[in-house]
């Protein structure tokens, strides 16, 4: 479904992705772990096209998105779920979640008020607080939202930059359930993680990055079972 | 007992005075919120909304429909104005700025390039229209035996099509604003550009929108001005563009309610001014609110505090 092949992203004179080949199949939950200043963060925004590659490619569905701009490649059916959530502050919930259904303004509007009962469904408190201001919820109800916003995109593809950051452990399995929850729906997911155990166990595989360069890739199984991963992810000795 | 006597009816040129500077701070308000830049051509572009709709008032006179009834003519003379100075604000965008926050400038570049926009600006119109002013035969449409007595007042016809255009314009905007689509986008790419682009907004193009629609709305200003002060020359955009982004700062530049505010305090302070000062001190007053904004509270009356560094 997603292919990123020898991609290569430069801030300015930096290098920061130095060689990132991963494949993300329907269906899956793919899990990319990474320290801090691995690349992670940049790998979903040069997937996004927020920031260009300098070299290599990137394929959704069979087709180059590389060069695309970013609402082509939203368009396509990938949506993000951002690091620290940067859900829109002095929006509402509602503003909120329907700035996530800005590229189906086309669709008919019984499908999109399907979509916003999906997303209340899962998240109650969201539709309790719908006509709040995003930056007045808490940290737990914040991730919700900027999950919900990027599901009303109606994703085939998501992606999801540290979703535990910031959350109390109660909340970070919550929002895994969540995440398996949304993945059980139909939506391939893949999401990049410091939690390695947390992010692993709703994995069916995943990469590890370190300083720009997918140093391994093994099911999530093996991962977790492998000594080095637990000593570097895991705070294992 | 004399002062007492003229304040109704300063407070009501006051009124009008302050939503036309609201109108016009508006321009410089939205193109802040969204692109953290001052305009400072935004206010040549409210002088060529007022030439604009000179020439229109100007032709219709002379193919003698001066039978028209000012109900009809104002609106004919706002629409091309509006047009035109929107068009005028997304070019500026198009070819004096963005070139520029393409290729990530600091933040001065915009600004210097806009400075020097404005001046190739009076000068085109000082070249292209004379340096004499021009006239506004507002007295042809608006007679002056059109006024009502309200509260000790005479309010002239003229006045309330001002308080009423304006007034219209900015209630057009806030619902735009609230709750389009297209204000939500605006909203958003203020907010945080990159996550709005992100949701699949068009960033550039919502960019030129919101130049669209704040120098159409700062050209109804000049429109209003026109027929209010009746003469129109190309540097008129020079003060009346101080004190509009001077009622944009007393709001709290990116705030939309708050340049509207902003403009009706501006107004009323400065008609007050002259009523219990010598009128020679209106321009000082209207400066000294923007100093004092600018010390006591910086962020404006609606403004919000902004992260050091995160958007200077």
């Amino acid at each position: 479904m997603l292919k990123l092949t020898d991609v290569v992203t430069h801030y300015g004179p930096i290098r920061v992705l130095k060689s990132v080949t991963l494949e993300v199949r329907v269906g899956e939950i793919v899990c990319l772990l990474g320290g801090n200043a691995s690349g992670k963060s940049t790998t979903m925004k040069t997937i996004l096209g927020v920031v260009r590659p300098t070299a290599g490619r990137i394929e959704f569905e069979s087709q180059r998105i590389d060069r695309l701009p970013s609402e082509s490649i939203v368009r396509r059916g990938i949506a993000l779920v951002p690091e620290a959530r940067r859900i829109f502050g002095r929006m509402t919930v509602w503003e909120n979640l329907s700035m996530g259904a800005f590229t189906r303004q086309a669709a008919p509007p019984a499908e999109l008020a399907q979509d916003f009962e999906r997303v209340y469904a899962l998240f109650p408190r969201l539709e309790e607080r719908r006509q709040q201001l995003g930056g007045t919820l808490s940290g737990g109800e914040q991730q919700m939202l900027a999950i919900g916003r990027a599901l009303m995109a109606r994703p085939r593809l998501l992606l999801m930059d540290e979703p535990s950051m910031g959350l109390a452990p109660a909340l970070v399995d919550q929002v895994f359930d969540i995440i398996q929850t949304i993945n059980r729906q139909g939506t391939t997911v893949l999401v990049v993680e410091q939690n390695a155990a947390v992010a692993l166990g709703i994995a069916s595989r995943g990469y590890v990055l370190q300083n720009g360069r997918i140093v391994l890739h093994d099911t999530a199984a093996a991962l977790l079972a492998a000594d080095h991963i637990r000593r570097a992810y895991l705070g294992e000795d | 007992m004399d002062v007492l006597q003229i304040l109704p009816q300063q407070l009501v040129f006051g009124l009008a005075l302050g939503t036309v500077y609201g109108l016009i701070a508006l321009g410089y308000t939205m193109v802040y919120g969204i692109l953290f830049m001052i305009n400072f051509a935004h206010g040549e572009i409210f002088m060529i909304g007022a030439y604009v709709g000179w020439w229109v008032l100007t032709a219709l006179l002379n193919a003698k429909l001066t039978g028209l009834h000012p109900v009809w003519v104002v609106p004919v003379m706002l629409v091309p104005a509006m047009l035109f100075a929107g068009l005028l604000g997304v070019c500026l965008e198009r070819f004096a700025y963005r070139p520029l926050y393409l290729r990530g400038a600091t933040r001065l570049g915009p600004l210097i390039s806009a400075i020097g926009a404005s001046i190739f600006l009076q000068n085109a119109v000082m070249l292209t229209q004379g340096a004499r002013m021009k006239v506004y035969m507002t007295s042809l449409l608006f007679p002056r035996t059109w006024r009502v007595q309200v509260a000790g007042a005479s309010v002239s016809a003229l006045v309330l099509v001002m308080i009423g255009v304006a007034g219209l314009m900015m209630w057009g905007l806030h619902l735009l604003v609230q709750r389009t689509t297209l204000g939500r986008s605006i909203r958003a790419v203020a907010e945080d550009r990159e996550m709005a682009a992100i949701m699949g907004v068009n960033v550039r193009r919502v960019i030129a929108v919101t130049f669209f629609l704040g120098s159409a709305l700062g050209g109804a200003g000049g429109v209003l001005v026109g027929l209010y002060y009746t003469q129109i020359d190309f540097f008129m955009g020079y003060s009346a563009g101080l004190k509009a982004f001077t009622a944009a700062v007393l709001g709290g530049i990116g705030n939309i309610r708050g340049a509207m505010l902003g403009g009706l305090i501006l107004g009323l302070v400065e008609s007050l001014a002259v009523t219990f000062m010598n009128p020679a001190y209106k321009d000082v007053v209207a400066f000294a609110v923007l100093i004092l904004t600018l010390v006591f509270k910086p962020t404006g009356l609606l403004g919000e505090t902004v992260a050091e560094g995160e958007k200077v």
